[in-house]
């Protein structure tokens, strides 16, 4: 693989989770718990969907085969997609969305600190405008991991249901792979084992503050980020994301 | 939405720049103050409205009765000279 190879498949990734997360929380718009939470949440999946497309559009000029951001975004199918299997799980209740947004976020936040330190200037660019965002979605997901997990009995046992539900996805966060490590050789993305030290420690810190715990599974799920598999859930995503533009080939309005 | 137990009312006052004081601008549902600081944030200054936010729970304002408004506001109606109306600004003085 090619470095140029490497870092479009890298910022397929970045792209792809800021995406697929994003179009994720937008479904709570004008479904959310309470009017405050559902103008949250859809401000954030607006940050996203914007994050997205920078890094879209980058990965399509570095790509250089003169695709643009929407026809990356609209016209891959599943096993083109390399966002990770955490990012397309399914809403289910706020509990699991706030988890699955507070594992991102606790990956994500020292990420970007790395990416904002980037050699590559156009993505040290969009990461360092990111990084403002990110600091806020951390923030809010975190005050929310600890006021339910901390809350009444019945929120501290959906958010644990949740914890326990998801945490076997966040091993592919932190686990580098080849193209993880060109990049890092690079110094085009910050090396994994930062990020995992970081990740940790908020968990740790973050859980322990909510009085939840945090199980040692035995096995971690992986494959989204490489594109070896996805789960089934992100077919059913692409089926509303995609639709208008597979419906109506190169509509615009 | 539950409707078993709500959440406090909070006032939010945002400071839209530096040097203006906090005015209000409306209120919000939170459970405790840090998170009706971050509800304001999400629900007053989408636009850019704001450099500083202010929230306070309503039950803690205390307001003036209506039916003090003529004791409380009418005796200021006929006291013109309490306004610095008499006064000749001198010609250099450009921003009174």
């Amino acid at each position: 693989m090619t470095t140029k190879e490497a870092t479009f498949e890298y910022l397929l990734r970045l792209g792809d989770n800021a995406l697929i997360l994003g179009h994720r929380l937008s479904e709570w718009c004008g479904h959310g718990p309470v009017l405050e939470q559902d103008i949250a949440m859809t401000n954030i999946a607006l940050d996203q969907v914007g994050q997205a497309r920078s890094l879209l559009q980058y990965a399509a000029q570095i790509e250089g085969e003169g695709r643009t951001e929407d026809q990356l975004a609209y016209t891959r199918d599943v096993m083109q997609f390399r966002n990770l299997l955490l990012v397309e799980q399914p809403n289910e209740n706020f509990a699991h969305t706030i988890v699955r947004q507070f594992f991102f976020d606790a990956f994500n936040f020292p990420l970007y600190q790395g990416l904002a330190r980037s050699k590559d200037e156009h993505l040290k660019a969009i990461a360092e405008k990111s990084l403002k965002e990110i600091t806020y979605h951390l923030r809010y997901s975190s005050e929310w991991v600890i006021r339910l997990g901390d809350g009444t009995p019945e929120s501290h046992k959906k958010m644990q249901d949740a914890v326990d539900e998801l945490i076997i996805y966040t091993g592919e966060l932190t686990t580098a792979d080849e193209v993880d490590l060109m990049m890092a050789e690079a110094g085009i993305a910050p090396a994994l084992e930062q990020v995992h030290t970081a990740f940790d420690e908020r968990l740790n810190a973050v859980l322990q503050e909510a009085t939840l715990n945090r199980p040692k599974p035995s096995y971690m799920q992986s494959g989204g980020k490489d594109g070896r598999m996805h789960t089934e859930y992100l077919g059913y995503i692409l089926a509303e994301l995609q639709f208008v533009q597979r419906a109506y080939p190169n509509m615009e309005w | 939405m539950s409707t078993k137990k709500n959440w406090p009312l909070w006032e939010v006052f945002i400071r839209s720049k530096n040097g203006l004081s906090h005015k209000h601008v409306g209120s919000l549902h939170a459970a405790d103050a840090e998170m009706a600081i971050e509800n304001a944030r999400d629900v007053y200054t989408r636009r850019n409205e704001g450099v500083s936010i202010w929230v306070v729970e309503s039950g803690h304002i205390t307001a003036s009765s209506p039916n003090q408004s003529e004791s409380l506001f009418d005796p200021a109606d006929d006291k013109v000279y309490r306004h610095p109306t008499f006064y000749d600004v001198p010609d250099d003085i450009k921003h009174m």
